[in-house]
């Protein structure tokens, strides 16, 4: 396989061309449109086997060429479906027919399109945008290789295999597709940046695929091989056991493809490449130092063919075969891997928000359906069409025996006789998130004994919130300004952590940590959430929203912030951290229109109440 | 239909596999959870299960796998077959697979719960019941990958049903009750969303899978795994011998675990691990014993000791420790740690 030394055209200032200049050690990168196109014959050769590919690329020309050079890969015989974002379940996994239900008079199933694609591959857009539990019913499919349907009164399992390809089109670190799906998936592959001219033309035709299809299943793979794979997938830190079945499965394709019964090692460094390597969450340990790694360094980068073929062969000889597939894969690692991996963490850490967020704006009517009503399906309503048949179904002998009587008309009777009477429309549950927000004073007037209280005051309050499956959020203020502990969340462990490990002590920025409170009510408010307010503190303040020392001034400060909290209408429940109750934090609630609650007073069951008449209030 | 993978040929995760088996011999324990990782194998094992359950005894043509013991006394109030029995018929019985339901993401009410028969309203206008899959789960198992994704109004029926052993139905005219005990098994990844501590409650077990960590395991499973896809006939053949051997290792410890002996010594050493832990109520204790003895039986014992409580423990209890609900990343910690205060360091 030839591709492995190509000299590679500059993907948008990744290679020795950009900033950071050229790495004489670093092997060389493979041509980015030389990797998608070996990608796409490799799925068109084992579509499901391989699970498919999540693109990342912004719509564009890249993306279009290499969806049509898939297509044209694949077999006339295999589909190419695509699946909107907002599939219906009924539509994705199948259902109820309707029409055809109604003209048959007895349930007919209807294929959902996940079925449709048995044999072929399901494109589906806007992947960063997926709910987990989206990818939780696509993954269940893919791992049973078939659809089972409990819907609507239909019953069934349906065989089907199929690969996908998600279109991430994420812009920032924020979003990104669910890992449920990635992970199940053979291929993560960048097309970002590719320019017009960096679209070349496919490395294989739909005959060589077809060929490479009838090879597949007597394409043998050593031991010594397959260990080679799983060893390199733990050099990277590949955590999933999906990746290295992946990348075996890669190897054998890759061999069918180039007409050979055995992989060889060239199979296993492109399988490393494409499959472990953009999973890596570490770059390999270093091999021990080989004496000849020097030399190589001092030596300008060979030239592609016979440099790659050289070096190889100087492998062969003394390192083992996992080191040799380490080390084509290393160049193939994202070069920001630390950021890659802060971001991933950063949106595991909020999946919570954002995946919510997403999934609230998707219907018209908004809430989760509990059942169905009688009701005209009209003014937006969504007719309950099986509940609204059910309703219909038991009086169809009776009112045929009707119909019949006044038939003469020459018409036939139709075969489900609906009525008025008989629409159901959808209910739903209008419950918004509640999302409570913490303030946390954690100066050093609040003392740092009272601290600890009012850390373990929150802690039950989480709990609280845990059982109410509401969001929390927590913000502290200290020293010079308020900081934002944990943005709203319904993870309770990680609130909770957070908290422990904030220290005390410092000045009062009062005012701060409010007027933080209150961005944060919001932006909970434009996400279609009820937040409300919990701040303890005891209410002296002593510096400013500047983060200046100054009594008169903070206090000045803080009463602003606390009517401009008023002024949103968000509950709000202070509790005083005093040891005696304090005249200021109570003239403080006060102002805020908020329920007042001495700490000392505040037993578990209290607090508890308090914070949840508090929100309800605001709904 | 895909072939289901081995239980037997399952590399390692033997918490897990061992959680399950208790749950096969004795269904009293109540339910398992799984929580794991990615691709560990958690549904590969649940579903594997299935294969390795001895027969159960039903009565022919009840669609609620009547229990032919307690059929005529307890069954569907729509039951057509214990009508007719009322009526003179002969109680016919025959052996039936333990069921091992599927309850998927994208299930809806009615197919949970059952309802109308559509299409016998449709096509004869008659208003019959259609049994749902707690129906076909009653004395079998129930299982709900992902079911920490799984709707709010769905769980909160289950909820209702695990507690109280029957579905009841009041809908569309028709009121029909009808028995539905079965064994909750639950799986989930605990990145995606959390599980309600009302539900997690419902299961007597919870185990925790990770991927595994050493390079000869990994490279076995997914030799195995490789192996069964290629030639998954040939596959279950060579392990055909491994599961009939697990098949009857399960058959007779069915048989013998009501006669294992739980000794004193055992149930006080056990209290006072709950005692040590904190646990709520009984079921805790309650939930470790069953177990054990479970354990037992699996492993030829004819009473329960020390190491069958040690071996339980963790699993029957790290779910429990409620004083603390903000701890969760210890819990299976501190049931360790609860197990060496009392039973004393591991021999």
């Amino acid at each position: 396989m030839e591709i492995l030394g190509t000299q590679a055209p500059d993907p948008a200032g990744l290679g020795p061309a950009g900033e950071t200049g050229p790495d004489p050690r670093e092997p060389q990168r493979v041509d980015p449109w030389t990797d998608a196109a070996l990608v796409a014959a490799l799925i068109a050769v084992d579509p499901a086997g391989l699970g498919g590919v999540c693109i990342k690329a912004l719509p564009g020309p890249a993306r279009d060429a290499w969806l049509a050079m898939l297509r044209d890969l694949l077999p006339d015989s295999a589909p190419l479906r695509r699946v909107p974002l907002h599939v219906t379940d009924e539509r994705l996994l199948g259902g109820l027919d309707l029409a055809a239900t109604l003209h048959a008079g007895r349930p007919v199933a209807e294929r959902g399109v996940l079925v449709e694609a048995d044999g072929g591959v399901v494109v589906l857009a806007m992947a960063e945008r997926l709910t987990p539990s989206f990818a939780a019913k696509v993954g269940l499919v893919i791992d049973q290789g078939a659809v089972r349907v409990e819907r609507d009164g239909i019953a069934a399992l349906t065989a089907t295999r199929f690969g996908v390809v998600a279109l991430d089109e994420s812009v920032g670190p924020d979003e990104a597709p669910p890992d449920a799906l990635l992970d199940r998936l053979a291929f993560l592959m960048e097309l970002e940046g590719l320019r017009q001219r960096d679209i070349g033309e496919a490395l294989h035709d739909r005959d060589e695929v077809i060929a490479a299809r009838e090879r597949l299943a007597a394409v043998t793979i050593s031991d010594e091989s397959l260990e080679a794979l799983c060893g390199a997938a733990m050099a990277m830190g590949v955590a999933s056991l999906r990746a290295p079945t992946f990348a075996l499965r890669v190897a054998r394709a890759a061999a069918a493809l180039d007409r050979r019964d055995t992989v060889e090692q060239d199979d296993l460094t492109l399988a490393a490449r494409l499959v472990l390597a953009p999973r890596a969450t570490r770059m390999p340990p270093p091999p021990p130092p080989p004496p000849e790694d020097e030399e190589e360094q001092e030596e300008e980068p060979p030239p592609p063919d016979d440099g790659e073929d050289e070096r190889d062969q100087q492998d062969d000889e003394d390192k083992p075969l996992e080191d040799r597939i380490v080390d084509a894969a290393q160049a193939a690692i994202p070069a920001n891997l630390l950021a890659r991996l802060m971001a991933a963490a950063e949106r595991r850490r909020r999946t919570g928000i954002l995946g919510r967020s997403g999934e609230q704006r998707k219907a018209l009517t908004r809430g989760r359906p509990i059942g169905s009503r009688r009701g005209d399906p009209r003014g937006g309503a969504r007719l309950a069409l099986i509940e609204t048949l059910r309703a219909a179904a038991p009086w169809q002998p009776l009112r045929r025996a009707e119909v019949n009587l006044w038939a003469d008309t020459g018409r036939s009777p139709p075969r489900v006789l609906v009525r008025k009477d008989d629409f159901r429309v959808t209910r739903f549950k209008k419950r918004s998130q509640a999302t409570i927000i913490f303030v946390v004073d954690a100066s050093g007037s609040s003392a740092i004994a009272r601290l600890g209280e009012a850390k373990g005051a929150v802690e039950l309050l989480l709990a609280d919130c845990y059982a109410r499956r509401d969001q929390v959020a927590l913000i502290a203020f200290r020293g010079k300004g308020a900081e934002t502990l944990l943005p709203p969340t319904r993870s309770l462990a990680r609130a909770k952590k957070r908290l422990a490990g904030f220290p005390g002590g410092g000045g009062t920025p009062l005012a701060a940590g409010i007027e933080a409170a209150h961005m944060m009510a919001e932006v909970a408010r434009t996400r279609g959430e009820t937040p409300s307010v919990v701040i303890l503190t005891d209410g002296r303040a002593n510096v400013t929203l500047e983060g200046i020392g100054g009594r008169a001034r903070a206090e000045e400060e803080a009463k602003g912030a606390a009517q401009s909290l008023k002024a949103i209408g968000v509950a709000t429940l202070l509790v005083d951290t005093s040891l005696r109750p304090a005249p200021k934090a109570q003239a403080l609630a006060e102002t805020m229109g908020a329920t007042y609650m001495p700490l000392p007073r505040a037993d578990a069951r209290a607090l508890s109440t308090a914070a949840r008449d508090a929100a309800r209030t605001a709904e | 239909m895909a072939l289901a993978f081995p239980f037997s040929a399952i590399v390692g995760q033997d918490e897990m596999k061992m959680a399950l088996l208790i749950a096969a011999v004795d269904q009293g324990v109540g339910g398992v959870m799984v929580f794991g990782d990615r691709g560990t194998g958690k549904s590969t094992a649940v579903r594997a299960l299935a294969a390795l359950l001895p027969p159960m005894s039903v009565v022919k043509g009840c669609r609620f796998n009547g229990d032919p013991k307690s059929h005529q006394d307890y069954c569907a109030t729509t039951c057509e077959v214990r009508a007719a029995i009322d009526g003179g018929a002969e109680m016919e019985t025959e052996d039936a697979p333990v069921p091992v339901v599927d309850l998927p993401l994208g299930a809806t009410e009615d197919r949970v719960v059952g309802a109308l028969d559509l299409e016998r309203a449709l096509t004869q206008g008659e208003k019959a019941f259609e049994p749902g899959l707690l129906a076909r789960a009653h004395r079998g198992f129930l299982y709900i990958d992902e079911v920490n994704l799984l709707e709010d109004h769905l769980v909160d029926l289950l909820l209702d049903v695990a507690a109280s052993g029957e579905n009841v139905v009041e809908r569309e005219g028709l009121s029909v009750r009808h028995p539905a005990k079965f064994v909750l098994v639950g799986s989930g990844n605990p990145e995606e969303g959390e599980l309600r501590p009302q539900l997690l409650d419902r299961f007597g077990l919870a185990v925790e899978v990770t991927t595994p960590k050493d390079l000869e395991t990994r490279v076995e499973v997914v030799k195995r795994r490789d192996a069964f896809e290629r030639d998954p006939r040939g596959f279950l053949a060579a392990w055909n011998q491994r599961e009939a051997g697990e098949a009857l290792r399960i058959r007779e410890a069915r048989d013998r675990v009501q006669e294992v002996e739980v000794p004193d010594d055992v149930l006080n050493t056990v209290a006072k691990l709950c005692m040590t832990l904190g646990t709520d109520g009984l079921r805790g204790e309650l939930t470790v014993i069953r177990a054990a003895r479970a354990l037992a039986a699996l492993e030829g014992d004819v009473e329960v000791d020390e190491r069958h409580v040690r071996k339980v423990a963790a699993m029957a209890l790290r779910h429990r420790l409620r004083r603390d609900p903000l701890d969760e990343s210890g819990s299976t910690v501190r049931v360790e740690r609860a197990v060496g205060e009392v039973l004393g360091a591991e021999a």
